[in-house]
């Protein structure tokens, strides 16, 4: 209990990226899941960073920033998505796009 | 610390360049292409497809590394990157008379096509998994936007939606398993992880764990397979025809160079997982896809258990000499196979009232057009792998790879599969040769027979004379290391 | 000193603020007199008159902006970096970082010719 050793940060992670997991299979609100889907990458973000100073090495740091820039990009085309289904059928709860089974 | 400037051999990425580049400079000549004539943009979008296909073409047989090494050339990366850019082209031809109706004549898929493209590129090259998430990404989001493309029609934004949430989720995964790997191994260089990953304990194995599930989610293998059909069946169908053979080529390329060049010595630790998964993608893909009324989504599922084929190779890879060289084979024969019957598809679709895309609207088509309904049937032989086409060959070579590496049972249970996929591929011969009915076709624009033929004489040359071509796709070694 | 105990000071306040934040709405429950009505529920007690309800449809064009908002936010992550460390990298930093503004100021004049920053 001494110190806050690294397995301590691969929990944190760990816990926030279960939480993110089950947010997307358990909710059914499109942007709930998309939010779910945002903690998930930055639980990868969080264990960049504590892998880079565990480690001494800038690597993990230069890939939070590509993290975030991926994860803008999706942002920018997920709501837009959102935006133009919204426009199209008043809602983004997933549940009501069920119009291809079989 | 003082900075040391990296090699950058920029002539390992030419390709990539011509292409980026020439789609910047197309997007502005883009304005002065008036908006009823948006087609003008898409024939134009294959002179970038063939700069950048002639400048890969003087690649081959060159080995090379860029960006200190996070690039890697070698003939397998060449070997993908005409694959990709011939797909391109191809799906090129197959959109522009669609697009000009389901697009609502707008060219900006011709742009993110093309951007596509480049991801799928760099995937084959990235010897680092920073380059791997990055292309992966460049690969996907263009993707996203054109399943969307028909934005007044319900299907194609939910399986935009779909796709999108599904490809999100899927690079949480990627993302958190390679920071595992990165904090088990101390880099995300494949040469380091090479050295690396056999001590790295039980954090290293989660984060290949991880990173797998993240691959299978995109190449769309059991059991992350459940968005394939919505995406492909609600996706405009040259969408369809474009990433279930693009999309899923990339996911596989980098899956194996990231298997095979970095993880290769713990091989005995994913190859039964691998097996199981490879099995269980055959099995699923081919039975759901018998009780299928709807073709695009008969061939989401046969996508499917393709994938499951060509996972057995990719399985069989670090065991058998000839793994890398059947994957690679297969993916040729199942290119032209797919993109010709996806061409075939959209010959006959409509789209309004009634869109065609049942499987009893091809009834009575062997009286109505006898050369269409050949071509369909001689794509749906190469499909199931029945003799004289390609995709017999390259299941035999397939097959041949995963005996020499011992998986006796998989070949089994990938002959037996493939005998149940006969009965849905020979569902739609049958309909077109043994039903009467009336087809009403739309005219069938010069491009879409263009590519029909293509793949129709593709498929017979690589099913015939198949030796010189499995020659190339054997030269098309990977490279490890720096 | 052990990083717990560094720790104790916060984990006391932490405590303590949970302690009133329990307690005062639960003693303003049990002591205050709860008479609800009409005008009670509305957003402002007295003064103003609600317009109307806070979650109100706004025009798409508001997400157009929020969208280009977020690509050239995430896009100053990259020039950041390179103001701290531009004369270390010299001129091969930057040329890679001209070529990445380049091709990023081509994206916007793209998207002002397309006229999505159009207001009307």
């Amino acid at each position: 209990m001494d110190e806050v050793t690294i397995g301590w940060y691969i929990a944190l992670a760990a816990i926030l990226f279960s939480m993110g997991a089950l947010g997307v299979l358990v909710r059914r609100n499109a942007l709930i899941i998309f939010m779910s889907i945002e903690l998930m990458l930055n639980a990868g973000n969080l264990l960049f960073v504590a892998f880079a100073r565990h480690l001494g090495d800038l690597d993990g740091q230069i890939w939070v920033f590509f993290t975030m820039t991926v994860a803008a990009a999706e942002v920018a085309v997920g709501l837009a998505l959102a935006v133009s289904i919204f426009r199209n059928r008043d809602s983004v709860n997933i549940d009501d796009m069920n119009m291809m089974k079989g | 610390m003082q900075f040391v400037e990296p090699t950058l051999n920029l002539s390992v990425i030419l390709p990539i360049i011509i292409l980026t580049f020439s789609t910047l400079l197309l997007m502005f000549v883009d304005f002065w292409v008036p908006d009823e004539r948006k087609d003008i943009t898409g024939w134009l979008s294959l002179f970038p497809l063939g700069g950048a296909l002639t400048a890969t073409f003087f690649q081959w047989d060159t080995i090379k590394g860029a960006f200190n090494s996070s690039v890697l050339q070698d003939n397998f990366s060449t070997y993908l990157s005409i694959l990709y850019l011939i797909t391109g082209m191809l799906s090129v031809l197959i959109s522009i008379g669609y697009i000009r109706k389901r697009g609502h004549g707008r060219s900006e898929y011709y742009f993110l096509m093309l951007f596509s493209l480049v991801g799928m590129m760099l995937m084959g090259m990235a010897n680092d998994l920073l380059i791997v998430f990055l292309a992966l990404e460049l690969l996907s989001i263009p993707l996203y936007i054109m399943s969307g493309f028909d934005r007044t029609d319900l299907n194609s934004e939910e399986s935009a939606l779909k796709y999108f949430l599904l490809g999100a989720f899927s690079s949480g995964f990627l993302v958190f398993g390679i920071a595992l790997i990165y904090g088990a191994v101390g880099s995300t260089a494949l040469p380091d992880i090479a050295e690396g990953i056999a001590t790295s304990g039980t954090v290293g194995l989660a984060g290949i764990a991880m990173l797998l599930v993240g691959f299978m989610f995109k190449v769309g293998t059991v059991p992350f397979h459940m968005w394939t059909p919505d995406v492909y069946q609600g996706a405009p169908t040259s969408v369809t025809a474009f990433m279930s053979v693009g999309a899923k080529v990339a996911g596989f390329a980098a899956l194996m160079r990231v298997l095979i060049s970095s993880m290769g010595s713990m091989d005995e630790k994913w190859i039964p997982a691998l097996a199981v998964i490879a099995a269980a993608t055959m099995i699923v893909g081919n039975i759901a896809a018998l009780t299928q009324t709807n073709i695009k989504r008969l061939l989401a599922y046969s996508s499917i258990a393709h994938a499951g084929y060509i996972l057995m190779a990719v399985t069989a890879s670090t065991k058998s000499d000839d793994g890398v060289g059947a994957a690679l084979f297969y993916m040729m024969t199942y290119m032209f196979t797919n993109l010709g019957a996806f061409a075939a598809v959209m010959a006959m679709e409509r789209f309004s009232g009634n869109k065609q895309l049942d499987l009893d609207d091809y009834k009575g088509m062997g009286k109505h057009n006898f050369a269409f309904a050949i071509v369909m049937m001689l794509l749906m032989f190469s499909l199931t792998g029945i003799p004289l086409t390609g995709g017999f060959v390259g299941k035999f070579y397939v097959f041949k790879t995963a005996l020499e590496a011992d998986l006796v049972w998989l070949v089994i249970i990938a002959a037996l599969t493939s005998v149940v996929s006969a009965f849905y591929y020979m569902r739609v011969v049958f309909n077109m040769f043994m039903f009467d009915g009336e087809i009403d076709m739309p005219t069938v624009p010069n491009a879409l027979k263009l590519v029909m033929a293509v793949a129709a004489i593709a498929t017979l040359v690589l099913g015939v004379l198949p030796a010189d071509w499995y020659t190339i796709a054997q030269n098309a070694l990977m490279t490890t290391g720096g | 000193m052990t990083i717990a105990q560094l720790y104790i000071p916060v984990a006391v306040l932490f405590g303590i603020s949970i302690f009133f934040a329990l307690l005062l709405p639960i003693l303003s429950k049990i002591l205050g007199p709860n008479r609800p009505g009409g005008r009670k529920g509305e957003a402002y007690e007295s003064g103003i008159v609600a317009v109307g309800n806070a979650q109100k449809r706004l025009p798409v064009k508001f997400y157009r902006i929020a969208i280009l908002f977020i690509l050239f936010d995430i896009d100053i992550i990259f020039l950041f970096p390179y103001a701290i460390a531009m004369k270390k990298l010299g001129l091969f930093g930057l040329w890679s970082m001209l070529i990445f503004v380049v091709i990023f100021v081509l994206g916007d004049i793209w998207v002002w010719k397309r006229g999505v920053l159009e207001w009307e």
